[in-house]
């Protein structure tokens, strides 16, 4: 079982079109989905996790770009500033996908970027801001 | 012949320290130790007993001498990156305060408030050797002419610059949630609803008042780890109260001891101090603060051996007890149980959180331990001990 978070832009020709449902009737792939935005010139966002075989899961990649899709792993948009991180677990509170959390019995506050939905909750719950988000917001054609 | 107890003093010990023969253990290690040989064996074995906490701390600022400027001025309002400092005191001090904001923040006109840059950042970037832009405006007098001033300092150009926190290290502190339907943003973080979050601070076990609940070793002129470099404790903090409820073991139920403290803002670290935005409520200062406990007798062994366990604190609905100034206790939970990730409240298992960080704690016990260990920190007698409760007689 493979499974990985990622971002998927659409861009608008193919922003109404039915796309995740083929992941799962052509590659036998399960989703879940944990963004999912049009924006005001018609391209869309979406943040889900996929899962299945590894095999069926680059199929489905290649499926999604061959369409147009721009997929990318979201783990490489948001990442901790380790530097400033205070390391005091605050952001806990609000990650809904349990990629910020505490490892017992060290305490120590983790971040794994292969759970983030890119909710950015944690980013303004830091108090010392040490999140930061390089999401790539430039439109699609 | 009644039994023979042991005893020591700071003198034998900064001895010690001297000849490199000293013991040191932080509170973690000194937890098992007590639970293994006993306070009286762990008693004459250990020496000092390193604490530390890491957290934010409101109540922190720093006074400031800026120096005088040609021709002089006498401030009444100072500005540093924006931040106003006070100035009602003589030409050119000032004092800023950690939890002031930026004078054009929105703080919290759109709710949640981000409080982005205040007095805490002002002191963090000062720390970190940052340049800061100083303005300051007087309405001139015969020997302070100058009406405005505006430059650009770093603490190197600053006469004088020392951290004084009013009230730090807080002994004990509430365990928040939020029974209300709606996601609330605190001091304590942000908690959602319908008790989704419990949010916990201080170190536990390592948290400095938690190893001396009667402040029988700490008092003015206590030299302590403050913001990586020296200090020194100079009174009860602001709310410093030790009438609060105890346990069997001497420490509080509830908020009880604080500290004042006091130290050279020119030689710390900005790992130690660090200025903090928390969500909905506003600026502050992430201070990292450790004292040495000096084993005089087994009773000190005995107090620096708590666990975390043993220490317990309230669980108060900041939804809609505390806003009204109604903070009654829902119900008791210890350390270990915060700790562990999980607490039962109600028949819920609701998720911990913790806003002090147990990591950094531990990492400034173990580094006063070595600084102790090298020689380069010697104890102090406190001049003026804290206001106290005697603790209960032992059998």
């Amino acid at each position: 079982m493979y499974s990985k978070m990622l971002s998927l832009r659409f861009p608008k020709k193919i922003v109404d079109e039915p796309i995740a449902v083929n992941l799962v009737k052509k590659f036998d792939l399960s989703f879940n989905i944990h963004k999912a935005v049009i924006y005001p010139r018609k391209e869309g966002l979406m943040v889900l996790e996929l899962s299945g075989h590894r095999k069926n899961f680059q199929k489905g990649v290649h499926y999604l770009k061959s369409i147009g899709v721009k997929v990318e792993s979201i783990g490489q948009d948001i990442r901790r500033n380790e530097k400033k991180c205070l390391q005091c677990g605050a952001c806990t509170a609000v990650c809904p996908t349990g990629a910020l959390h505490i490892k017992r019995p060290e305490m120590e506050v983790v971040f794994d970027n292969e759970r983030c939905s890119a909710c950015e909750w944690c980013v303004s719950a830091c108090p010392a801001r040490a999140m930061e988000v390089s999401f790539n917001k430039v439109l699609l054609e | 012949m009644a039994k023979k107890t042991f005893s020591r003093t700071i003198d034998e010990i900064n001895r010690k320290i001297k000849q490199g023969t000293v013991v040191v253990v932080t509170a973690n290690e000194m937890t098992d130790i007590v639970k293994k040989k006993g306070a009286e064996k762990a008693a004459r074995e250990i020496d000092v007993v390193t604490t530390g906490t890491f957290s934010p701390m409101c109540s922190s600022g720093a006074f400031i001498n800026f120096g005088h400027t040609k021709p002089g001025i006498k401030a009444s309002q100072v500005w540093l990156n924006d931040v106003p400092a006070y100035a009602g005191i003589a030409a050119v001090d000032i004092y800023i305060g950690a939890t002031e904001p930026s004078e054009d923040d929105p703080l919290n006109r759109v709710h949640p408030g981000q409080f982005k840059y205040g007095g805490g950042h002002v002191i963090q970037d000062l720390v970190a050797g940052k340049k800061v832009e100083l303005k300051a405006t007087g309405y001139g007098t015969d020997c302070y002419p100058n009406r405005e001033v505006r430059k650009k300092v770093t603490i190197e150009d600053l006469p004088y610059a020392v951290l004084l926190n009013p009230r730090n290290s807080y002994q004990n502190y509430n365990c928040a949630i939020n029974l209300t339907s709606k996601t609330i943003y605190t001091y304590m973080g942000v908690l959602k609803p319908n008790g989704g979050n419990a949010n916990y601070a201080t170190s536990g076990q390592l948290s400095p008042l938690f190893n001396d609940p009667y402040y029988l070793t700490i008092g003015l002129g206590t030299r302590i780890f403050l913001g990586g470099a020296k200090g020194h404790v100079i009174g009860p903090g602001t709310q410093h109260n030790p009438h609060a409820p105890r346990g069997k073991n001497g420490v509080p139920l509830s908020g009880a001891g604080t500290l004042m403290v006091m130290g050279n803002l020119k030689e710390m670290d900005p790992r130690w101090v660090v200025g903090v935005s928390i969500l909905g409520y506003g600026c502050s200062l992430a201070m990292g603060l450790g004292v040495p406990i000096p084993i005089l007798n087994a009773d000190m062994a005995r107090y620096t051996g708590v666990s975390d366990e043993e220490i317990y604190t309230r669980i108060i609905d900041y939804g809609n007890d505390y806003p009204q100034g109604e903070a009654k206790s829902l119900g008791q939970v210890s350390y270990g149980e915060l700790k562990s990730g999980l607490i039962r409240f109600n028949g819920q298992e609701i998720p911990t959180v913790p806003i002090s960080s147990y990591i950094r704690a531990l990492e400034i016990a173990t580094t006063l331990k070595e600084w102790i260990e090298k020689g380069e920190f010697l104890l102090t007698h406190p001049q003026e001990m804290l206001p106290t409760v005697p603790p209960p007689e032992r059998a």
